[in-house]
C-alpha cells in the first residue's frame, strides 16, 4: 500500500468529522468573500446618495456575515485541527506499541535519539500536514476560484494585471521553504555537533578539573558555538528576505490596483466601490498564496517524515511468537535447559560455535571465560533476546522458538551486566515484572536477598525513594542488586546472573550468593562471572574461548584437568603463595 | 516537580530587565532595528491616505497625472518598507545569535566552575538542554519578540493618531469597540497560558517516557512489560491529546472573535460615517481610508497573541538558565591564593559527608611524604573515593583540613594545585579526537615526541601501532572501538605525558585478559616511579609495591603498614585479603 494510501487509512477513521470540517472551509470561504462585496455595494450608493436605512442594512451586513464566518471559522479550526491530533495519538499509541514489538538487535542498530526524533519531530510533521495542511489548502483552492472569479465579474483586465505578481508570491514563499529547510538542516547538524561536546566536557568533569583542561575545553565548545552561528547567518539573509519580498510583491499588486484602477474610474468604466473592493479581493487572495507557498513545503516535509516513520513501522518483528506455539503455560516450565549443537553469528561475525550443553533443571551452571568469548551471547539467547538458530536451544526439550514468548520469559529472572532502572521508586523498580496489585511483601522479601534491605532502609523515603534517570541517584552496586532483586521477585524457573555483580565487593557478593542458594535449590541458575569464587560451588562449569566450550566439568574435575580452568585457578594460588613470601 | 516541567508566567518584569542587559552590548545595532521598525511601520501607514486622495482629489477632477504621481508615492513606500524589513530582520536576527552565542559561552563556562557536587544532582542530558533548547527559546523573544513589539506599538499608535487627525469623532466611534478587544484578549491570555502549560508538561512527559523504554527495551521484553507500558503511554499521550484539543478551542474562539469586533468596527464606521458622507460631513475617501485602517489595527492584536506563547517559552527557559548561572560556585580560588607545591600532603581530622548526617569520611588523618607510595584499600563504601576526591577539592572537607607543606588547600591555588595530580580514574573518559589529542588533552606545551615516549613507556604503542593511523586515529565515540585494557593504557599515557609530581590512581576494578593485565601492571610500575602515588587499588601486584597500605573500614582510617606488617597484624586487612585476593572461603566472619 503506498504511503498516502496508509495515511488516509488513519484519516477514514474520523472521516464524517472531517467532511463536516470541509463543509466548514467551504462556508468561510465564501461568507468571507462575501464582506468586501456589500462594502462595494455601500460605497456606490454613498457615491449616488442612498437612505440612512439602506446604509444602517449594509452594516448589519457586515456584522451578520462577520459572526456566520466567525462560527464557521471556529468549527473549522477546532473539527479539522482537532481531527489532526487525534490522528497523532493514533499514530503515535501505534508507533510506541510497534517499536515494543521489535527485537533487541533493532535498538543496538538504531540511535535512542533518531527513534526519538520520528516518534516526536517526524510525527508532529505529518500532523502539520493533515491538519493546518489541508485546512489551508482547501481554504485556499476555494478563495482562489470563487475570489478570481469575483474580480472578473468587476473588471477583467485589471484582474489580469493585478493578479500577476501573485504567481510569483506562491513560488518565492515555495522557494524560500526549500533554502530555508535545506539551510535549517546544516544548522541542526551543527546543534548537535555542540551537544555531543558539552555531553563529553560535561560527562567528563573530573578529568577536565583535573587536569586542568576547562580553558582549552572552553575553546571547543566556542569553536563549534561560531560555527553554529555562522550556519545561523546563512540562513538568517534569506529569512529575513521572505517577508519583505512577500510584503513587497502584494504592494506591487495594490499599487497596480489604485494606479490602473484609479484610471478606470475616471474613465468611467468601474465604479469607486468596484475599486474597493478590488483593493479588498486582492489582498484576500495575497494570503491563500503564501499559504499555498507554505502548504506545498508542509506537505513535502510531511510525506518525507510520514515515509520515516513508516521505515519503522514497517520493519517486522524479528522475534515473534511461532505461528503455532506450544500451548505452554507459565506453571508449566520446569527449567531443564539444553544447547545442541549451538552455532550463532551477529552479522558475519560468528560468537559461538557447536555449543552443547544439558543443565538439568534446578542445577546451577557456571560460564567463564575472557571478554568476547560470548558468555553474554549464550545468556541473551535463552529468553530470545537474540533469536537462537531453529532445534538449538530447548527448555524442557521444547525449542524456545516454539513456547510462547510470555512464557518463556515469565519464566525466566535475567540480571544484566549493567541494568537497567527506570527512574520510578526502588518499590517500582523491583515489581516491574509483576502484574499490578500490592508488591510490598514480595518486594521486601526479595531486596532482603539481593542485599539491597539495608541500604533501602537507610534512604529517607524507604522503599518509596525515587531512583533518578536510569538509576542515577544509586551506586553501581546497589543499582545490581536492585536489578537482583527485580528478577528474584517473580519467582523464576531460571535465573540468569550476567556477570551481574561485578560491581558489589567479594564480601556482600558472598553473602548474597549464599542468601540466592536457598532460593536457588528449586531453580535452574545461569551465572557468567570473573571471579573463581562465584562459580566453584557450581554443578557444572563451562568455560568458553572463542565462542566454543573448551573445557567442562565441576570445580575439582576442571583444576584437576590442567586446562584453562586450572591456569586460572592456579594464577590465584601463585598470588596467595607470593603474599605469602 | 521537574524542572524541566517549569513553565513560568508569560512575562516577568524581573527576568525581563535581566534579559535585556544582554542587548547593551548590541545598543547601537538594537537602535537601528527599532528605527527601522518604526519607520516600516510609519511607511505602512501611507497606502490608505493615499487612497483617500487619490478617491477624494485626483479621480473626482479626472487628474491622470496627479493619480500618476500618487502611484509612484505608492511605489517608493512599498520599496521603503521593503528596505527597512529587510534590514531591520537581517539585523535583529543576527544580534539574536550573538546573544546566544554569549548565552552558550556563559552557561559553558559557568558549568566548567560549577562543583562536582553540582553534577551529582544533574544529570548531564538535563544540563546539555540549557545549553541548547533552552537557549534557542530565547532567541525567538529577541528576534521575533522585543523589537517587533516596538512595531506594533507604533502601528497601533500611529492608526490611532492619523485617524484623530483625519475626524477625531469618527476615530472616537471606531475606538468604542477597544474595550471588547481588551476583554477578549484578556480571556484568551488566562486560558491559552493554562492549556499551553498542560500540553508543555504533557509532551515532556511523553518524551521521557519513550526515552526510558527505548533505552531500556531489553528490560521491558525481559519482564514482559509491554501491556502495561502501553497502557501506561496510552494515558499520558491521551492526556496531551486532550489539553491540545482543549488549547484548540481557546484559538478557536479568539481568531474569529478579534475579527468579529473588527467587523463590528467597520459596520460603525460604515453606519455613521456613511450617514456622515451623505451630509457631507466627511469625504468618502476619507471613509474608505477608515477601513482600511481599521482593517490594519486588528492585526497587530491577533499577531501580539500569537507572541505570546513564545514569550511563554522564553520566560521559563530564561528562568532556568538563569538558575544555571546563580548557582553559587563553592570551590574557588580565594582572593590572595599562595601558590601550590608538592610537599607533604596530610589529612588532619577530616570529616565529610556527601549528604548531611550520613558521613562517609569521619576524622581521618594520615601522612604522606614525598617519593612515598601509598595504597588505600577497603570494602565498597570504606570512602576510598572520596580521599581523592577531597584532595583534588572537586569536594571541600567539612571539618578538619587538608595541608600541603602546612597549608591548607583551601589557600592554595586551585589550578596550581590541581596540577600538581595526575590522575587515573577507574572508568577512562575519551574525547571525541584522535589517540593523541586524548593523552595531551587540550595541552599544546606537550610535544608530539613527548606523547610518543608515554605511549611506549606505558606499552600503549603495542595497539596503538596497530591503528590504521596510529597515534592520528581518531577515537569514535567515547572510544567504543577500544578494549577496557586498551583505555587504560591510554589513561596511563596520559598520566605520564602530563608528568605531574603526584600521581592519584583509582585503580579499574574489572578484570582484562592476562595479556593485557601484564602489560597493565609493567605500565604501572613505569609511572609509578619517582612519583609521590596514593592509590585505590584493587590489584594484588599493585599493592605489594607499595610503601605503606591504608586499610579504610566504614569512613574510620583503621590500619596502616606494609603488606607484610598487615597480614601479621591479622586484623581486617588480613580479612579483606582473604576475601579479595584470595579465592574466597566460604564461611569468613563478617568484616569488623
Amino acid at each position: 500500500m503506498s504511503p498516502a494510501r496508509r495515511l488516509r487509512a488513519y484519516l477514514l477513521r474520523y472521516r464524517r468529522a472531517f467532511a463536516a470540517g470541509c463543509a466548514c472551509v467551504v462556508g468561510t470561504a465564501v461568507i468571507g468573500l462575501a464582506s468586501p462585496w456589500v462594502l462595494k455595494l455601500a460605497i456606490d450608493d454613498l457615491t449616488r446618495g442612498v437612505t440612512a436605512d439602506k446604509i444602517r442594512l449594509y452594516a448589519g451586513a457586515v456584522l451578520v456575515l462577520a459572526a456566520a464566518g466567525g462560527t464557521l471559522r471556529f468549527l473549522m479550526r477546532r473539527i479539522i485541527i482537532g481531527v489532526s491530533r487525534r490522528v497523532e495519538y493514533d499514530l503515535r499509541n501505534d508507533f510506541f506499541a510497534h517499536l515494543q514489538r521489535l527485537d533487541l538487535g533493532y535498538f543496538q542498530r538504531n540511535r535512542t535519539g533518531d527513534l526519538m526524533s520520528r516518534a516526536t519531530n517526524d510525527l508532529s510533521a505529518v500532523r502539520m500536514m493533515i491538519g493546518p495542511a489541508i485546512m489551508y489548502s482547501a481554504t485556499t483552492a476555494i478563495t482562489f476560484v470563487v475570489g478570481i472569479a469575483l474580480m472578473l465579474s468587476i473588471d477583467a483586465r485589471l484582474t489580469l494585471i493585478s493578479l500577476v505578481p501573485l504567481p510569483l508570491i506562491s513560488l518565492s514563499v515555495w522557494y524560500f521553504g526549500a533554502v530555508i529547510h535545506r539551510r535549517f538542516e546544516r544548522i541542526q547538524e551543527q546543534l548537535s555537533e555542540i551537544s555531543a561536546i558539552a555531553q563529553e566536557t560535561l560527562s567528563g568533569v573530573r578529568v577536565v578539573r583535573a587536569y586542568g583542561q576547562e580553558a582549552s575545553e572552553t575553546a571547543r565548545f566556542r569553536l563549534a558555538n561560531a560555527e553554529y552561528v555562522r550556519r545561523n547567518m546563512g540562513l538568517i539573509h534569506v529569512q529575513a528576505l521572505f517577508f519583505p519580498v512577500m510584503g513587497l510583491l502584494m504592494g506591487i499588486g495594490a499599487l497596480l490596483v489604485l494606479w490602473l484602477g484609479s484610471r478606470e474610474v475616471v474613465a468611467g468604466r468601474l465604479t469607486v466601490g468596484e475599486l474597493v473592493a478590488f483593493n479588498s479581493y486582492l489582498m484576500m487572495l495575497a494570503w491563500p498564496m503564501i499559504a499555498f507557498g507554505w502548504v506545498t513545503n508542509l506537505l513535502q516535509r510531511g510525506m518525507a517524515s510520514w515515509k520515516r516513520m513508516l521505515d519503522v513501522l514497517d520493519t517486522p518483528p524479528a522475534i515473534v511468537d511461532a505461528p503455532v506455539p506450544r500451548p505452554l503455560r507459565p506453571v508449566d516450565i520446569r527449567g531443564h535447559v539444553e544447547f545442541r549443537h549451538l552455532t550463532f553469528a551477529h552479522g558475519d561475525r560468528v560468537v559461538l560455535r557447536d555449543i552443547t550443553a544439558v543443565l538439568p533443571a534446578g542445577t546451577t551452571t557456571a560460564i567463564v571465560g575472557t571478554t568476547g568469548s560470548g558468555k553474554s551471547t549464550l545468556l541473551n539467547l535463552l529468553p530470545r533476546l537474540y533469536d537462537p538458530p531453529p532445534g538449538t536451544v530447548f527448555v524442557d526439550g521444547v525449542d524456545v522458538r516454539e513456547i510462547p514468548l510470555h512464557v518463556l520469559r515469565g519464566a525466566i529472572g535475567f540480571v544484566p551486566q549493567e541494568p537497567f532502572l527506570f527512574g520510578s521508586s526502588i518499590e517500582e523498580n523491583v515489581a516491574f515484572g509483576g502484574r499490578g496489585g500490592d508488591w510490598r511483601q514480595p518486594v521486601e522479601a526479595a531486596a532482603a536477598i539481593a542485599r539491597l534491605d539495608k541500604d533501602v532502609d537507610a534512604f529517607p523515603k524507604g522503599y518509596d525513594t525515587v531512583v533518578g534517570e536510569r538509576g542515577i541517584t544509586l551506586s553501581g552496586g546497589q543499582k545490581q542488586r536492585t536489578a537482583l532483586a527485580r528478577a528474584i521477585v517473580i519467582d523464576p524457573k531460571i535465573l540468569i546472573l550476567d556477570d551481574a555483580l561485578s560491581a558489589v565487593d567479594t564480601y556482600t557478593e558472598e553473602e548474597i550468593l549464599g542468601r540466592l542458594r536457598n532460593v536457588m535449590r528449586q531453580r535452574t541458575c545461569l551465572i557468567v562471572s570473573h571471579r573463581v569464587s562465584t562459580v566453584r560451588h557450581a554443578d557444572l562449569i563451562l568455560v568458553l574461548s572463542d565462542g566454543r566450550i573448551v573445557e567442562r566439568g565441576t570445580h575439582d574435575e576442571l583444576v584437576a584437568a590442567h586446562g584453562v580452568y586450572a591456569g586460572l585457578h592456579r594464577k590465584q594460588l601463585l598470588e596467595e603463595e607470593l603474599a605469602a613470601s | 516537580m521537574h524542572d524541566d516541567e517549569i513553565i513560568g508566567r508569560a512575562y516577568d518584569g524581573r527576568l525581563m530587565r535581566r534579559l535585556l542587559t544582554y542587548l547593551s552590548p548590541y545598543r547601537g545595532q538594537v537602535g537601528f532595528a527599532v528605527t527601522a521598525i518604526v519607520g516600516h511601520s510609519a511607511l505602512e501607514l501611507a497606502p490608505p491616505y493615499l487612497t483617500k486622495i487619490v478617491i477624494d482629489e485626483y479621480i473626482p477632477a479626472g487628474d491622470l497625472s496627479g493619480i500618476g504621481t500618487i502611484a509612484a508615492l505608492f511605489l517608493l513606500t512599498v520599496l521603503g518598507a521593503f528596505a527597512l524589513e529587510y534590514l531591520q530582520t537581517s539585523a535583529m536576527q543576527a544580534i539574536g545569535q550573538r546573544i546566544m552565542f554569549d548565552l552558550r559561552m556563559q552557561i559553558h563556562g559557568q558549568l566548567q566552575r560549577l562543583d562536582v557536587r553540582f553534577y551529582d544532582r544533574n544529570p548531564v542530558g538535563r544540563l546539555m538542554t540549557r545549553v541548547t533548547s533552552d537557549v534557542d527559546a530565547l532567541n525567538e523573544l529577541f528576534t521575533a519578540g522585543v523589537v517587533a513589539v516596538f512595531g506594533d506599538a507604533f502601528t497601533l499608535v500611529g492608526i490611532m493618531a492619523v485617524l484623530a487627525w483625519m475626524d477625531w469623532r469618527l476615530a472616537l466611534v471606531a475606538f468604542s469597540v477597544l474595550p471588547l478587544i481588551a476583554v477578549i484578549t484578556e480571556w484568551f491570555r488566562a486560558n491559552v497560558r493554562d492549556s499551553y502549560r498542560q500540553v508543555r508538561m504533557w509532551m515532556a512527559r511523553i518524551n521521557a517516557f519513550l526515552h526510558e523504554r527505548i533505552t531500556g527495551m531489553a528490560t521491558v521484553h525481559l519482564f514482559r512489560r509491554e501491556e502495561r507500558d502501553l497502557a501506561s503511554f496510552d494515558d499520558i499521550n491521551r492526556r496531551h491529546r486532550d489539553a491540545n484539543i482543549r488549547s484548540i478551542f481557546y484559538y478557536a474562539v479568539f481568531y474569529p472573535a478579534v475579527e468579529l469586533v473588527s467587523a463590528l468596527a467597520s459596520a460603525l464606521i460604515i453606519w455613521v460615517g456613511g450617514g456622515w458622507v451623505m451630509d457631507d460631513r466627511l469625504t468618502l475617501g476619507s471613509l474608505v481610508a477608515f477601513l482600511m485602517y481599521a482593517q490594519r489595527f486588528f492585526r497587530p492584536i491577533s499577531d501580539m497573541s500569537e507572541k505570546f506563547n513564545v514569550l511563554q517559552g522564553a520566560m521559563a527557559s530564561s528562568e532556568r538558565i538563569f538558575a544555571l548561572i546563580d548557582t553559587p560556585v563553592e570551590i574557588a580560588s580565594i582572593p590572595g591564593a599562595v601558590r601550590g607545591a608538592p610537599g607533604v600532603i596530610a589529612f588532619e581530622h577530616v570529616t565529610f559527608a556527601y549528604i548531611a548526617g550520613e558521613p562517609v569520611l569521619k576524622d581521618v588523618s594520615f601522612r604522606v611524604m614525598p617519593g612515598e607510595r601509598i595504597a588505600i584499600v577497603g570494602a565498597t563504601g570504606a570512602g576510598k573515593t572520596t580521599i581523592v576526591n577531597l584532595l583534588l577539592r572537586f569536594y571541600d572537607v567539612q571539618d578538619g583540613r587538608i595541608t600541603i607543606d602546612g597549608t591548607d588547600i583551601r589557600e592554595m591555588d586551585l589550578a596550581d594545585l590541581r596540577s600538581l595530580f595526575g590522575l587515573v580514574l577507574q572508568d577512562v573518559h575519551l574525547f571525541s579526537g584522535t589517540v593523541a589529542g586524548n593523552i595531551r588533552l587540550g595541552n599544546d606545551a606537550i610535544s608530539d615526541d613527548a606523547v610518543a615516549s608515554a605511549v611506549k613507556a606505558v606499552h600503549a604503542d603495542t595497539f596503538i601501532d596497530r591503528l590504521p593511523q596510529g597515534l592520528e586515529t581518531a577515537v569514535v565515540e567515547r572510544g567504543a572501538t577500544l578494549s577496557v585494557g586498551q583505555k587504560q593504557l591510554l589513561s596511563f599515557a596520559r598520566a605520564l605525558a602530563f608528568n605531574r609530581p603526584v600521581l592519584i590512581l583509582d585503580e579499574a576494578t574489572s578484570s582484562v585478559d592476562t595479556g593485557t593485565e601484564l602489560l597493565i601492571r609493567d605500565a604501572l610500575r613505569v609511572i609509578m616511579a619517582e612519583r609521590t602515588t596514593i592509590a585505590i587499588a584493587h590489584r594484588l601486584s599493585t599493592i605489594q609495591g607499595m610503601d605503606r597500605i591504608l586499610v579504610f573500614h566504614k569512613g574510620q582510617l583503621r590500619e596502616s603498614g606494609t603488606h607484610q606488617a598487615l597480614l601479621v597484624e591479622r586484623g581486617i586487612y588480613h580479612r579483606l585479603y582473604q576475601l579479595q585476593f584470595q579465592a574466597a572461603a566460604a564461611g569468613v566472619a563478617p568484616v569488623g
